[in-house]
């Protein structure tokens, strides 16, 4: 006879296994039907089929990684860029973008956000066009034509009315910024419509030059370090991706869903989501860059590079300024970069290495304590009882 | 945007500071001290966010790929 479903939670929940594992085993378990004597011998089986997927005490799980993420590496590709198949922006794939994780660069040379819309902008295209200009950095160039005037000293500035209009910026606001930000006096034309008239402080040619130059670099609206937003339909919603990236100016801005935004560059996550969010951007990071290629890496692989670069509560990268860098042994570290120089301070510090890790003791002819070389046999003398 | 809480995104799994009787136990579990466990920049958004102070055990809850749930502990440090 079936047993039932408080039964079979009974059953289960005492068992030491993760969540998912006991969700499937109930799903599967329910779908059937079994009496109390098979459901022991599935639990017995389950358990049994557990362990032995478990690793190993002693396993060197850190090289497994490397070479799991290393075969597929070798056939990645070298060329940096490609359309990520999202709105055309560019963004950086392959070996390079993975070299740029693992190294924890402080920004991505692609940055890039998602930002998911709130509800009541999420289904108009319009409301999100609106919040995707709050996002957008607005310059000079988007909204007029520049005039230099010589004859009369003077930058002649030629507002668009219809871009104005598009980007929700007036024309006095216009004005203002470029005043404050130049440092000179701008003004609006009297006589003609939507113009504004930029005179340098001193009457040189050279000081309009300049300004004709610098003019280009003031941000009248919108995040600087945003270069172009795009507002895409996702599934049944508007979500915008932005070349370029600013998740904290961007979290302040109305109308984004702060709950499911998200930026490649792993440094930035870190410090405004903290360290937690940034283990889980390079998994997400990694996993993505590698798929795209077609190569399947199991994630437990990534997860402990990622949790090794996250285990001191800061981002730190594999290699000389990062993990291997800081390993205790000096003969790890000279083994890994820089030889001669790891070798020579130690020699000046008089460091001690104490030959407790596994690079050290290759080097110097001793068995290893990884997988037997880790296991201590002790004899007991019968005699002794 | 005053009303959002960090812990509600979702790159960040949930965060809570470890009472001194269930600290005990974890490291008892793993018969390690305080300081072998993973850290915590008490300058962390998170840290400041459930107010961390230094010294305290912090216990995360994490979406784990292959486990459905996993939990972590982090020993906040300066």
């Amino acid at each position: 006879m079936a047993i039932g479903e408080a039964t079979i939670d009974s059953m289960i929940d005492v068992l030491p296994l993760p969540i998912i594992i006991k969700e499937t085993l109930k799903e599967d378990v329910m779908k059937v039907g079994v009496t109390k004597k098979e459901m022991e011998e599935i639990i017995e089986r389950v358990m049994d089929g557990y362990n032995v997927s478990c690793v190993e005490p002693c396993e060197a799980v850190g090289v497994i990684s490397a070479q799991s993420i290393g075969e597929p590496g070798t056939q990645m590709t070298m060329r940096t860029f490609h359309y990520a198949g999202v709105a055309e922006i560019n963004v950086t794939l392959g070996l390079p973008r993975l070299i740029e994780i693992v190294d924890a660069r402080k920004t991505p040379s692609t940055p890039m956000m998602t930002v998911a819309l709130a509800k009541e902008y999420a289904d108009d295209r319009d409301q999100a066009r609106k919040v995707a200009w709050e996002i957008e950095a607005t310059h000079i160039e988007h909204l007029a034509d520049l005039t230099t005037d010589t004859a009369n000293m003077q930058l002649i500035i030629d507002l668009n009315e219809k871009m104005l209009h598009q980007r929700g910026i007036d024309v006095m606001s216009v004005a203002d910024k470029l005043g404050d930000g130049l440092g000179v006096s701008a003004s609006i034309s009297d006589s003609v419509p939507d113009q504004i008239i930029v005179v340098p402080n001193k009457s040189s040619y050279r000081e309009l030059l300049q300004i004709a130059k610098k003019i280009h670099t003031i941000t009248l609206k919108g995040i600087d370090g945003i270069k172009r937003v795009v507002v895409r339909k996702e599934e049944d919603e508007y979500t915008l991706y932005t070349e370029g990236s600013e998740l904290k100016a961007v979290l302040d801005v109305d109308g984004i869903d702060p709950t499911r935004i998200y930026t490649n560059n792993i440094g930035e996550i870190y410090e405004v989501f903290g360290i937690e969010a940034a283990r889980n951007s390079i998994i997400k990071e990694a996993m993505d860059t590698l798929n795209e290629q077609g190569l399947t890496v199991d994630v437990r692989h990534i997860m402990l590079v990622s949790d090794i670069m996250t285990c001191d509560g800061e981002v730190k990268q594999i290699g000389r300024h990062g993990i291997s860098g800081e390993k205790a042994s000096v003969f790890a570290r000279a083994a890994f970069e820089v030889t001669v120089n790891h070798l020579l301070d130690a020699g000046m510090r008089g460091e001690i290495d104490e030959l407790n890790g596994v690079t050290e003791n290759i080097i110097v002819g001793q068995p290893i304590k990884l997988g037997t070389g880790d296991v201590h046999l002790i004899a007991r003398n019968p005699l002794d009882n | 945007m005053s009303n959002f809480s960090l812990l509600d995104n979702e790159l960040i799994p949930n965060h809570e500071i470890l009472g001194e009787d269930e600290m005990r136990s974890v490291l008892k579990q793993y018969n390690i001290g305080k300081e072998q466990l993973p850290k915590l920049k008490v300058s962390d958004p998170i840290a400041k966010e459930i107010g961390a102070i230094v010294g305290d055990v912090v216990k995360i809850t994490r979406n784990s790929y292959t486990a459905g749930e996993s939990l972590y502990y982090r020993y906040v440090i300066e």
